[in-house]
């Protein structure tokens, strides 16, 4: 009766299919104000006065502020440096100020448009390079929010020992999440005083932890419910903390239930984007291709707040490297403050904006060193006994030449590198043709401790009557956490998929697993209710089960296990794998528990009058220890990949001159549409994992890593452009083409 | 008042003229399957259909719908009992988050109604109107594929029957 392996059907799917399944903004609550917030217009300065309209009528407005904040004025993260509601300090446009509510939204929008805010002007720090010179301080002394260093060997030494030495610099910009359902919350209070946030959310813990010091309350009467959820990729981890906030504060003032649904210029103006980042890379190799020093430099922009930056900032330097074992390294990382909205959570968390850089970078030594690109890759290649830059010996899983062989066997990539050359030597030809390759790892689960610090706990109820409820705070975003719970689990106990129940994500009910980020859930998560669902087949057994087990079989013995309860509980909690060790001060030591690994090919065709790409074919490889369920890793890989193809090709977020995204609409913020999209050939290899849940590892951001490296080694094999800024849009490939024409 | 038959459903809406059709459906019809993404008709979220023609709700005022019939997702199947349509995209993973996913199925719909046939190129500008940021569109694309060649199937088998 195996389930896990198999493509089982999404549990929530038919719901989803007909129109059933409720996000938030879907629920009806009676008597419900719409909230809105009003954002400051400019980037720093002071709040000297907020003037009300005295020609319009307030009465069916109600307007909260920073005063009525019962508790304390901030959105608990790693610091607590960002206020929920602007006192007097502006730090960013778009910060919010006030939030307003009324029960016809358009009314609460006019409403708006009748409050002024007076300030005082400050001038603000919009770029990095301007934080870096500090002639006006925002943070610390430096305006610094993090610096963090790895460091292995002997850099100088190994400069010394290099027959070549490459120098590049790269960058990438901002980039949204664009999940197709806006932000959204609904909050109100329950007659016994308990406070409810239900929400488009993928952290129901952080959002409970953020209420309680705001207002001054005790953790068992805040209660966080997920409601359907629209999409997230990190853009629902920590600024929905942000909504709940602005929500319960006009709740408990209104004394009525308040919704606050963004529409999309403001979701995509005001909320958190993917970092930009500048990385240098300088590179020493010896003549045959062996990595000898790596040095590397990287800088992110945080915005305005500290919020989720140090370990976006970790994980982009734990990967900046590459999955290459070179002897001496050292890699610097800051991440820097600016009055720009925060940077936040985004799939991939600070690797894909590294690994374009490290991936690019071998694309640069090949050419110099006139070695194939794949042979370079092959040289330098994690395998297993290899040593990281943090000196974490890789003793299993290590799936990066079995990807690259596959990718390169099913690409026919020399044979094609070979056809393109012939197509691009005719000059009548209308196009140019490239294929471009990359292989990428990335870190499973929390960096270092934090899956210690977590301590997630996750269960299974034994309810008298033979259900089977998984209790488990992992959401479902869309991602599949409810199908491959639920299928783990089934094959664990031997019983068939359909007899698993799985627990809405709601405080009141389900224990703390942690948040659902990090590519964890599957295999930290999934570990947990493995280990669970051991011992609950335990108890059955003790209690007469025998199988192939009937559900009648299930009900007699479950009600003999219950006693005279309703139901047992088997929780399981994270416990730290002994050979595991990790050093916060030096960065020594085992920075992920395991890695999981990918490659890809891609093939293009850039026209000649217009510079448009094409992506004509994507091939791909990547290895997840276990797939769970093919069909949504399948998924996961090809939605990854698509997003990832627009950051490399299609979105470009315009900032104005107040640090604020200036095409904050999907007309112009273009995203991937079918058209845009190849059909994507996709092997799943499996690497297993010993301390996986059936070997499994992860998958959720690893295809957002690869794809931008291999669109840029193939234009420039297309072109010989070596296009190190993200997006390659066709102005910049023309103005590139127009540059090295003249030099 | 405005009439309109929605879903094979009479109904009639009094208020704003200018209201969007996507909040009278949401609103006061109570049929929420019908998703707003963008609000400026990029997205295709909100896709309906006014008298058989594709459109996004989300750009009609209720008024130039008067008299005019309105399918919604909610017309397809159940939840226990899916549409072909429905049940391709449960199989071949044709939904995600499933916020698209509604809009996507109407133009899915209209596509299969109007003959469409397993063209992956057909498909997928039959589709191009429709954001989705899960799937990266190529189970979406299988999903309506597998419901075209079970449809000729069907009709195949219906066609030699005849016989």
């Amino acid at each position: 009766m195996s389930s896990v392996g198999e493509s089982s059907r999404r549990k929530e799917g038919p719901e989803k299919l007909t129109g059933v399944a409720k996000y938030v903004d879907d629920y009806h609550l009676p008597n419900c104000l719409q909230g809105v917030t009003l954002r400051s217009s400019i980037a720093r300065g002071v709040i000297k006065e907020i003037r009300f309209d005295p020609s319009y009528d307030w009465d069916s407005v109600v307007v909260a502020t920073a005063k009525d904040i019962p508790g304390e004025n901030y959105v608990y993260l790693i610091e607590v440096d960002q206020p929920l509601l602007v006192d007097r300090e502006v730090h960013h446009a778009e910060e919010p100020i006030l939030v307003l509510g009324h029960k016809d939204r358009a009314k609460a929008y006019e409403a708006l448009s009748h409050i002024e805010v007076e300030y005082e002007p400050w001038d603000p720090v919009l770029t990095m390079e301007e934080a870096l010179v500090g002639k006006r301080i925002l943070y610390g002394d430096d305006n610094v929010f993090k610096r963090f260093e790895i460091s292995k060997g002997d850099v100088e030494q190994g400069f010394k020992d290099a027959d070549v030495i490459v120098s590049k610099e790269y960058r990438v910009p901002h980039q949204e999440q664009a999940y197709l359902e806006n932000n959204g919350m609904a909050a109100w209070e329950e007659d016994d005083g308990t406070l409810v946030l239900m929400g488009s959310i993928q952290c129901p813990f952080y959002v409970h932890k953020a209420m309680l010091p705001l207002f001054a309350r005790e953790p068992e009467k805040v209660r966080v419910i997920q409601a359907t959820t629209g999409g997230g990729f990190g853009g629902k981890e920590e600024y929905p903390n942000m909504i709940a906030g602005h929500a319960a504060l006009l709740a408990l003032k209104a004394k009525r239930p308040v919704k606050m649904i963004y529409d999309r210029h403001e979701d995509m103006r005001a909320t958190t984007k993917r970092h930009p980042a500048r990385v240098r890379h300088r590179t020493g190799v010896t003549k045959d291709g062996a990595l000898v020093a790596q040095d590397i430099d990287v800088l992110m922009d945080g915005g305005a707040y500290v919020t989720l930056s140090p370990v976006v900032l970790s994980r982009g330097i734990l990967h900046a490297s590459g999955p290459y074992e070179c002897p001496n390294v050292r890699i610097v990382g800051r991440v820097i403050a600016t009055n720009t909205p925060p940077n936040g959570a985004f799939r991939g968390f600070g690797a894909p904006q590294t690994l374009f850089a490290a991936e690019l970078q071998m694309e640069a030594i090949a050419s110099r060193l006139k070695m194939d690109p794949v042979s370079l890759r092959q040289t330098n290649l994690f395998r297993i006994g290899s040593i990281t830059a943090t000196g974490q010996t890789l003793r299993e899983s290590v799936g990066a030449e079995n990807v690259l062989d596959r990718v390169l066997s099913r690409s026919k990539f020399r044979q094609k590198k070979s056809q393109h050359a012939r197509w691009n030597g005719s000059k009548t030809k209308p196009t140019w043709r490239g294929i471009g390759l990359a292989t990428v790892f990335h870190g499973d689960g929390f960096t270092g401790s934090g899956e210690v610090f977590l301590r997630s706990r996750a269960g299974i109820e034994l309810v008298h009557d033979g259900t089977l409820r998984i209790d488990a705070a992992s959401t479902e975003i869309g991602q599949g956490t409810t199908s491959i719970l639920a299928q783990i689990v089934a094959d664990a106990l031997d019983v068939p998929y359909d007899w698993i129940d799985v627990e809405t994500p709601d405080t009141s009910k389900v224990p703390n697993s942690g948040p659902t980020v990090a590519s964890r859930t599957c295999m930290v998560v999934g570990g947990l209710l493995h280990k669970a669902a051991k011992k609950l087949k335990k108890a059955l057994v003790q209690a007469g089960a025998n199988w192939p087990l009937t559900r009648e079989a299930l009900a007699t013995s479950a009600a003999r296990a219950c006693g005279k309860k309703r139901s047992i509980d088997f929780v399981e909690q994270y416990r730290k794998p002994g050979d595991v060790t990790w050093d916060e001060e030096t960065y020594r030591g085992d920075a992920y528990g395991v890695y999981s690994y990918a490659a890809m090919v891609v093939d293009l065709e850039i026209d000649k009058t217009t510079y448009e790409v094409t992506v004509r074919d994507v091939i791909t490889a990547q290895d997840v220890g276990k797939a769970i369920n093919p069909l949504l890793v399948e998924g996961q890989i090809i939605g990854g990949t698509a997003q990832a193809l627009g950051y490399a090709l299609l979105e470009n977020t315009v900032v104005d001159d107040r640090g604020v995204m200036q095409n904050a609409q999907l007309t112009n913020y273009i995203i991937p549409t079918a058209l845009d999209m190849p059909t994507m050939d996709v092997t799943i290899v499996e690497e297993p994992y010993s301390k996986g849940p059936f070997g499994a590892k992860g998958v959720g951001e690893l295809p957002m890593d690869i794809p931008a490296p291999a669109v840029a080694a193939a234009i420039y094999d297309a072109t010989g452009l070596f296009m190190a800024e993200l997006p390659i849009l066709p102005e910049r490939l023309c103005q590139a083409l127009h540059d090295s024409a003249q030099s | 008042m405005i009439q309109l038959k929605v879903n094979g459903k009479q109904r009639s809406f009094r208020g704003r003229r200018f209201k969007r059709l996507i909040d009278v459906l949401r609103e006061d019809f109570d049929l929420t399957g019908t998703k707003e993404g963008c609000g400026e008709g990029e997205c295709g979220a909100c896709s309906v259909f006014v008298d058989g023609e594709l459109v996004n709700s989300c750009l009609i005022p209720v008024y130039q719908a008067d008299g005019a019939r309105v399918e919604t997702v909610e017309a397809l199947g159940d939840p226990d009992a899916l549409d072909p349509l429905q049940a391709s995209f449960l199989t071949e993973g044709g939904a995600q988050c499933g916020i698209c996913t509604p809009g996507m199925l109407m133009s899915a719909w209209a596509f299969v109604r109007d003959g469409g046939r397993d063209d992956l190129d057909a498909i997928r500008t039959a589709l191009a109107g429709n954001l989705c940021r899960c799937t990266g569109y190529q189970h979406i694309v299988s999903s309506v594929v597998a419901t075209v060649r079970d449809k000729t199937r069907t009709s195949a088998r219906r066609r030699t029957k005849k016989k």
